[in-house]
């Protein structure tokens, strides 16, 4: 790659992370006076607050990794755009508005206000960093092939540069902002992918609207039919698994649940969600339409390197100066993505870590507040970023499919049921995490450490959900049956604040 | 093998036959006394009455409150209508009762409920219950025994009246707090109302609307905690009323990051600590003061700043309020440093920045989540 070609990359990547620490340094530095105090003491509306959590949401799996799959697999991978979307269907019918009454701002607060259980807590905790971690990884491995890709630096480059800037973003006690850092991200992300494909389009109306065949890929027929491999056999059981964990997972992705508390109530949480549902299903029409496309223009880049497809595809179909402005575009589009969901997890997981582990000093010794956060926050992000340099490419959304199926398998029967189940208690939950963990963690591991598995077992394996949440949501059911004595004295009342409309006046005390 | 000489420690660890039965015994009380420590009700019967009938060893054991049955454990179910009237006898007598088989009339076979010990539970002399222990004969070493550990239960719910009474005064001292706006502010807001009266009604108007709000908030009676939004907008009508008078004289800047108005905090925390601030910053000089407020997300905590720059304090007087015997506006400070410590935990409780002529900055940190704390 020469170094002309490098230039569009640096200035979008350099532009990208200025406008980000800019705004979240100055974002709210205006100083207020008094006249302006109702401004000051206004909570934010549910349209930013739905950005926001878009922006943190749409992660490189999102920005790259679905282009990829669709490209590579056709039309089976759909399903991983309409999960991650549909989610938040889930979540605003059943999950939105009680998780918000019930005061949490963690999943495992949710959990020990559910349950009264420290040992729930601590299974929670272990999972929340399991599962950040885990949703990390391929942050971290994407940055590495976007640079790749736009400057053609060494792949170990991406990782470490994110890396830092996300700990400085971090630690510096920066993110002042944060909301309207991530609202910025949500769209510039869609501008990156919006713009250059009304070009590819137009370009590609202007080719007479060549199909995939014209460009010499055979197996079109297999391309855009879901299941036309194997009829109802293992790709049945894959698409209704990858359902299962896109479903499910939303909920239990530990940078989702906590913007939640920015809303002042239930009624907002909900309005919020709706919202985001629409952000979601329009941003979502983008990525398979550059899926699309690579299939006409670039199908060499269907085996392997099909991540890179968004970003290599505008400079394959557009020459000149219009090329590069448009890789540019999409260059930034795709870092904001690792930044935005980076940095909301890598806050999450230090929370949770600062909280529960560095606190606690040598010899008993307690670490104060920001000291523990910071520690955290170099844990939550140097473990990821070193697993990302030594584990090989694995696909960004495949290990981000992952990490919903562990959030899945764990988290989503906790809040189904903890919000739903009036019977639930703290053994049941924790035999349904550990079984559930256990589970879709065997899954992980296999599926990180890359070693193939024939017929059905290797299958299982790569999608874990649809027998790995049954799995857990039996284990809690029956655990807490079997203690019905541990239903926590508290429940009912809590039960009426988690579903009472905040319209009725009631004593939720 | 010749177990009691090849390991001698195990013997000494352990301590002889009548340490063990010590041990025992410490160890049944000390399951039994977290429940009772929350109180004489039918939840912490339940869940003591099981530890209390292994620490007497009879074959049943009822927990009861002055009229009704609160919890039953072991044999015998069947007798727990005939208690009420036991206890009646009991609460009569004045002391430990027993009972013979005429009381307890029963037709099954080998029911193990054929005599009783009623021993009445006692907080503050009154009577507020009975532990009343079954045995199929009477025997004085268990008359004996249900006597000391009802004498014990009493000693436990005391305990627990010393807590509830603790939490009292604390609710007192928010009462107070809510009845201490200050008689200065409330004649000179109205002082400063007054003098809007003819230059410029509508501002007097509104002034009065806002004065109306802000006592309505102060004097709320529901509700231990409120969000961080309200009491900002408490704190704002406050701010207004205080211009009013004041005019340029007070210039106030606020910053606040709108993550963390949904937080949850104890009612009138934050205001006290301003009100403190506009007497200091306005004290402070002649040009008049400025006082800054600000609010910023930390991920699991919000930090709530109040920051003027006026006389400042001096550190050993401050020190003295918190821990509890100020003076005047000190009393404010140390009540809100005692209910932050009472919500969230003794790493919680105020940082006050302050020397003389220095200023003073307070600064209120607080969990985004804290179990038991709703808005």
């Amino acid at each position: 790659m020469s170094t002309l070609d490098a230039v569009p990359g640096i200035v979008a990547i350099a532009a990208v992370t200025v406008a980000t620490l800019a705004i979240g340094t100055w974002g709210l530095r205006i100083s207020r006076t008094t006249s302006d105090f109702m401004v000051a003491s206004r909570s934010v509306n549910p349209r930013l607050n739905a950005s926001a959590i878009s922006g943190e949401y749409l992660s490189a799996a999102s920005f790259l990794g679905v282009a990829g799959l669709v490209l590579a697999f056709g039309a089976d991978m759909l399903w991983y755009p309409i999960g991650w979307t549909a989610g938040y269907l889930v979540l605003l019918v059943l999950v939105a508005a009680p998780l918000r009454r019930s005061g949490a701002y963690t999943l495992p607060d949710f959990a020990e206000a559910r349950l009264a259980s420290r040992a729930v807590r601590a299974a929670c905790s272990v999972l929340v960093v399991a599962i950040g971690w885990l949703y990390l990884l391929p942050q971290f491995q994407g940055a590495g092939i976007t640079l790749r890709s736009a400057v053609g630096a060494p792949s170990w480059v991406g990782p470490v540069l994110v890396g830092v800037i996300v700990l400085a973003n971090v630690t510096s006690g920066g993110m002042r902002s944060i909301t309207f850092v991530q609202a910025f991200q949500y769209w510039l992300k869609l501008t990156a992918l919006l713009v250059p494909l009304a070009v590819l389009l137009v370009v590609w109306l202007g080719d007479g609207t060549p199909g995939s065949g014209a460009a010499g890929a055979g197996g079109d027929a297999a391309w855009s039919m879901p299941l036309a491999g194997d009829g109802g056999g293992p790709g049945l059981y894959t698409t209704y698994s990858l359902i299962l964990a896109t479903f499910l997972g939303t909920m239990g992705l530990p940078h989702v649940v906590v913007r939640f508390y920015t809303n002042p109530d239930g009624r907002a949480a909900r309005r919020t969600t709706l919202v985001v549902l629409v952000m979601l299903g329009v941003f979502y029409l983008l990525p398979p339409a550059y899926g699309a496309l690579g299939r006409v223009y670039a199908p060499q880049h269907a085996g392997s390197g099909s991540d890179v497809i968004v970003l290599e595809l505008p400079r394959l179909m557009v020459s000149g100066l219009g090329g590069e402005v448009l890789t540019g575009l999409v260059t930034a589009g795709a870092f904001a993505a690792f930044l935005s969901t980076a940095s909301g997890l890598a806050i999450a997981v230090a929370g949770v870590l600062s909280q529960d582990v560095t606190s606690r000093g040598p010899r008993g010794r307690r670490i104060g507040g920001v000291a523990a956060f910071r520690l955290g926050a170099v844990l939550a992000v140097s473990v990821p970023v070193l697993t990302a340099l030594a584990a090989p490419h694995v696909g960004v959304a495949r290990v981000v499919g992952l990490a919903f199926a562990v959030a899945a398998s764990t988290f989503g029967p906790l809040l189904l049921l903890g919000i739903w189940w009036w019977r639930l208690t703290d053994v049941g939950a924790i035999a349904g995490l550990v079984l559930g963990g256990l589970g879709s963690g065997i899954a992980v591991a296999h599926t990180l450490a890359g070693e193939p598995v024939d017929g059905w077992g290797g299958v299982l394996l790569a999608q874990p959900a649809a027998w790995s949440v049954p799995l857990a949501a039996t284990a809690m059911v029956v655990g807490s049956l079997l203690t019905p004595g541990r239903v926590p004295g508290h429940t009912r009342r809590l039960m009426v604040r988690l579903h009472t409309p905040e319209a009725l006046g009631l004593d939720r005390a | 093998m010749r177990a009691p000489t090849s390991r001698p420690w195990r013997r000494q660890h352990l301590g002889t036959e009548a340490d063990r039965a010590t041990f025992r015994t410490l160890h049944q009380a000390s399951l039994a006394s977290p429940a009772l420590r929350a109180g004489l009700t039918a939840d912490s019967a339940q869940r003591s009455i099981r530890h209390l009938r292994s620490l007497l060893g009879t074959p049943a054991l009822a927990i009861t409150d002055p009229v009704a049955v609160l919890a039953w454990d072991g044999a015998g179910q069947h007798h727990a209508d005939r208690v009420p009237s036991l206890v009646a006898a009991t609460i009569e007598a004045g002391g430990t009762r027993s009972f013979d088989r005429v009381d307890l009339p029963c037709t099954e076979a080998g029911c193990a409920v054929r005599t009783a010990i009623a021993s009445p539970l006692l907080v503050d002399e009154r009577i507020v219950g009975a532990l009343v222990a079954f045995a199929p004969y009477p025997t004085a070493g268990l008359a004996r025994a249900t006597d000391e550990v009802a004498a014990w239960v009493s000693g436990q719910l005391e305990l627990a009246e010393l807590d509830a009474s603790r939490t009292r005064l604390m609710e007192a001292e928010v009462r107070a707090l809510r009845a201490q706006i200050s008689p200065h502010f409330i004649y000179n807001s109205l002082g400063a109302i007054a003098s809007f009266v003819r230059t410029d009604p509508d501002r007097a108007r509104e002034l009065l609307l806002e004065f109306a709000d802000f006592t309505r908030y102060s004097f709320r009676r529901h509700g231990e905690y409120t969000t961080l939004a309200e009491e900002l907008r408490s704190i704002e009508r406050y701010l207004l009323l205080e211009q009013a008078r004041f005019g340029d004289r007070l210039e106030v800047t606020l910053s606040i990051a709108p993550e963390v108005l949904p937080v949850a905090v104890p009612f009138l925390c934050i205001q006290p600590l301003v009100e403190n601030a506009v007497r200091h910053g306005l004290e402070g000089s002649d040009g008049g003061g400025r006082i800054q407020i600000t609010a910023s997300d930390r991920g699991q905590e919000c930090v709530i700043e109040v920051e003027d720059d006026g006389i400042g304090e001096d550190p050993d007087r401050v020190r003295r309020a918190l821990a509890g015997d100020g003076d005047g506006d000190a009393v404010g400070l140390g009540n809100v440093d005692a209910r932050l410590r009472n919500a969230y935990g003794d790493e919680h409780g105020l940082v006050v920045e302050t020397a003389p002529g220095a200023g003073t900055r307070v600064i209120v940190r607080v969990p985004k989540f804290a179990p038991g704390v709703q808005a």
